[in-house]
C-alpha cells in the first residue's frame, strides 16, 4: 500500500481529503464565529464566513442567563472525579482478572461484563428510584457513582486487562520471589508500566461523563446543579426559541478548552486509543 | 496477616495462594459491587417494575403481569419507533464504518502533513457532544449556513430538521461527522499492523491495488472490524441527546427512536412500568445483536491473534 505516490496522485489525495474535512471542521469555524455576531447578523444572506460585526456580549450574557460558570465547575468536577475514580477501579479490578488466580474469577469476570450488555439506558428507571430511595435526585451523586462503580467503567476495566494479560510475567516474578505483597507489586512495577492503558481510559472516561445528557436531565431539576450539556440547551428565550449567538457562546467554552487540550496532546490522545487494548 | 511464630508445625493459614485470592478478591470487590449495585440490581428491578401499571404522578402501582407486554406488541407508535431506530442503527453503522475505513485508508498513506488531517479529522470526536449537535442544529434551520451555502450555489434546500426523510438524514450524518473519528483511528492502527511484505508478495504475483485492498488488508483488519462494528451498533441504539436537540423525535414521530421513545413514557409522561417495558425490550435488542455478531465472529473474522 505505501507505495511512493505520482505528484498528481498526491494533489488529488490532498484535494480529495481537504473536500472530506468540511463537515468536521467546519462547525466548530462556524460555532466560534457565530459566537461573537450580533443576532441581527445570525441568519445573514450571504452567511458570513468572517463576522462583518463583532459582539463579545454575549460572553458576558451567558453567565447572565444561567449560573454558568457554577455550571461549568459541576461538570468539570464530576468529569474529574469520574476519571480519577474509573482509573482506580478499573486498573484494580482489571489487574486482578488478568494476573490473580482466585476461584471463580472467570465467571466473576463474565458476570462484570455483563455491564457492556446493558447500557445505562436500560437501566435509567431502576436507576432513579434507587437514588430517589437514596435522597440523592437533584444531587451530583448518581452522575458519580453510576459511571465509576456502574456500566460505564466496565469498558475500561476491559482495557486495562487486556493490558495487562499482555505484560511480560518477569518483572513480577522476581518481585514475588523477593517476597512482595500484591498490592506492592501493583502499585510499584505494574501501574506505572500500564500508564498507556490508563491515559486512554482517562481520555475516554472523561469524554463520556463531559458528554453525558440522559442522566443530567433525568436526575438534576434546579439549575444551580445543573451540567454544561444539560445547561447549553436552556438558552432560550420566553417563547421556547433558542438564543442562537449565545447558546453558541456557551457552546464555544464549553468545547474549546478540550479542543486546545487535545490539540496539544493529539498525538497521545490518538495513540493511546488506538493502541490499547482496542484490537480485538 | 501476621505469621503463626509459635506454632512451626502448623502450616501458615496465609498461604501464597489464599493470600493471593484475598487480594484478588479486594481487587475486584468495589468493580464487582459496583455492577451489582447499579447494573444487575437494577436489571431485575427493570424487569419486576415491567410486570406493573406504574404511574408516579397518579401513585398507582399495581402488579398487572403480563398486561404491559400486550400493550407493547399493541403498542401502535412500536412500528414506528423500531423502524426509526432500526433506519437509525443501520444508517450510522454503515456510513460510519465506510467513511471510518476510507479515511483511514487515506491516513494511511505517505503524505506530508498527514498528521494534520488526523488530527482535524478527529477533532469532533472530543468536541463535547451537546455543543456539536447545537452548532450542527443551527446550520440546517431553514434560514441557517447550509440553506444559507446552497442558495448562493442557486440551489434551494429543503428544512431539514422539519421534513422526515432529511430529519432523518440529518441525525444520522451529524452522528456520524461526531464520532467516526474514533474507528478512523482503530482502522488505521489497524492498517498499519498488517505486515508490509504480504503486499511485496501479492504486487509480485501482480495483483492490483484494489485485490489487494480485498485479498489482504480487509480480512486481516476484519477483528478490528468486528469489534468496531458491535460498540458502533450498541452505542447507535444508545443515541438520545442528538435526536433530543435536533429533532425532539419529530417531524411527528420519525424520528424517535427507542431509547426517546423510553425517555418520553418514563419520564415526561411518567409511566414507569410501560417506560419499564421498553426498557426490557432495548435490553434484548441489545443482548440479540451483541450475540448475533458474536456468532459472526466465527465466519467472518478470518485472522485473530
Amino acid at each position: 500500500m505505501k507505495t511512493d505516490l505520482s505528484p498528481r496522485m498526491k494533489t488529488a489525495l490532498y484535494g480529495l481529503m481537504c473536500v472530506l474535512l468540511i463537515p468536521f471542521v467546519f462547525p466548530t469555524w462556524w460555532m466560534i464565529t457565530s459566537s461573537v455576531k450580533p443576532i441581527s447578523d445570525i441568519f445573514a444572506f450571504p452567511p458570513d464566513l468572517w463576522p462583518r460585526r463583532f459582539d463579545f456580549s454575549t460572553y458576558a450574557q451567558v453567565f447572565e442567563l444561567q449560573p454558568f460558570a457554577r455550571q461549568y465547575w459541576n461538570s468539570a468536577y464530576i468529569a474529574a472525579l469520574v476519571t480519577a475514580g474509573t482509573m482506580v477501579i478499573s486498573s484494580m479490578a482489571g489487574y486482578a482478572f488478568a494476573r490473580i488466580k482466585f476461584p471463580f474469577s472467570n465467571a466473576i469476570f463474565m458476570v462484570v461484563l455483563l455491564g457492556l450488555l446493558i447500557p445505562s439506558e436500560v437501566t435509567i428507571v431502576p436507576l432513579f428510584q434507587i437514588f430517589l430511595g437514596w435522597g440523592m435526585i437533584n444531587t451530583h451523586w448518581p452522575l458519580i457513582l453510576v459511571p465509576i462503580f456502574g456500566a460505564p467503567s466496565v469498558f475500561a476495566t476491559f482495557v486495562m486487562r487486556q493490558f495487562f494479560i499482555a505484560l511480560p510475567n518477569e518483572l513480577e516474578e522476581a518481585a514475588r520471589v523477593d517476597g512482595l505483597g500484591r498490592f506492592k507489586i501493583f502499585w510499584t512495577i505494574a501501574l506505572p508500566l500500564a500508564k498507556p492503558a490508563l491515559g486512554a481510559v482517562a481520555i475516554f472516561t472523561f469524554l463520556h461523563s463531559w458528554n453525558l445528557y440522559l442522566e443530567p436531565i433525568v436526575f438534576l431539576s434546579s439549575t444551580q446543579m445543573f451540567t454544561l450539556p444539560q445547561a447549553l440547551t436552556h438558552f432560550t428565550d420566553a417563547y421556547g426559541g433558542a438564543m442562537w449567538n449565545i447558546q453558541l457562546a456557551a457552546a464555544t467554552m464549553t468545547a474549546v478548552p478540550v479542543l486546545l487540550v487535545f490539540i496539544v496532546a493529539q498525538k497521545q490522545f490518538v495513540e493511546g486509543l488506538a493502541h490499547t487494548g482496542l484490537k480485538g | 496477616m501476621s505469621q503463626p511464630l509459635q506454632a512451626p508445625q502448623k502450616p501458615p493459614f496465609w498461604t501464597i495462594a489464599r493470600r493471593d485470592a484475598a487480594a484478588g478478591y479486594i481487587f475486584i470487590a468495589p468493580q464487582l459491587i459496583g455492577i451489582i449495585t447499579f447494573v444487575l440490581v437494577p436489571l431485575g428491578l427493570v424487569f419486576w417494575y415491567s410486570l406493573h401499571e406504574w404511574n408516579v404522578l397518579a401513585a398507582s402501582f399495581n402488579f398487572v403481569g403480563a398486561a404491559n407486554y400486550q400493550m407493547l406488541l399493541a403498542d401502535p407508535n412500536l412500528p414506528s419507533v423500531l423502524l426509526a431506530s432500526a433506519i437509525f442503527s443501520a444508517g450510522l453503522v454503515i456510513l460510519n464504518m465506510t467513511l471510518a475505513l476510507l479515511l483511514a485508508v487515506l491516513l494511511d498513506q505517505k503524505l506530508k502533513g498527514i498528521v494534520v488531517f488526523r488530527t482535524l479529522f478527529f477533532s469532533p470526536v472530543v468536541v463535547s457532544l451537546v455543543a456539536w449537535t447545537i452548532v450542527w442544529s443551527f446550520l440546517l434551520q431553514n434560514n441557517g449556513g447550509i440553506n444559507g451555502l446552497l442558495s448562493t450555489l442557486g440551489i434551494e434546500g429543503p428544512n431539514w430538521l422539519r421534513t422526515p426523510t432529511t430529519a432523518m438524514i440529518s441525525v444520522v450524518v451529524v452522528q456520524v461527522f461526531k464520532n467516526v473519528g474514533l474507528n478512523m483511528i482503530l482502522f488505521l492502527a489497524a492498517l498499519q499492523g498488517v505486515p508490509k511484505e504480504l503486499y511485496e508478495a501479492a504486487r509480485v504475483d501482480g495483483a492490483g491495488a484494489f485485490k489487494q485492498f480485498r485479498r489482504i488488508t480487509l480480512p486481516l483488519i476484519s477483528p478490528t472490524i468486528l469489534l468496531t462494528s458491535i460498540i458502533t451498533i450498541v452505542g447507535s441504539l444508545q443515541v438520545f441527546a442528538q435526536i433530543a436537540v435536533l429533532t425532539q423525535g419529530g417531524p411527528g414521530m420519525t424520528t424517535t427512536v427507542l431509547v426517546y421513545y423510553l425517555y418520553q413514557q418514563a419520564f415526561q409522561f411518567h409511566f414507569f412500568g410501560y417506560g419499564s417495558t421498553l426498557s426490557i425490550l432495548l435490553f434484548v435488542i441489545v443482548a440479540v445483536l451483541t450475540f448475533v455478531q458474536w456468532q459472526l465472529r466465527k465466519r467472518i473474522v478470518f485472522y485473530e491473534n
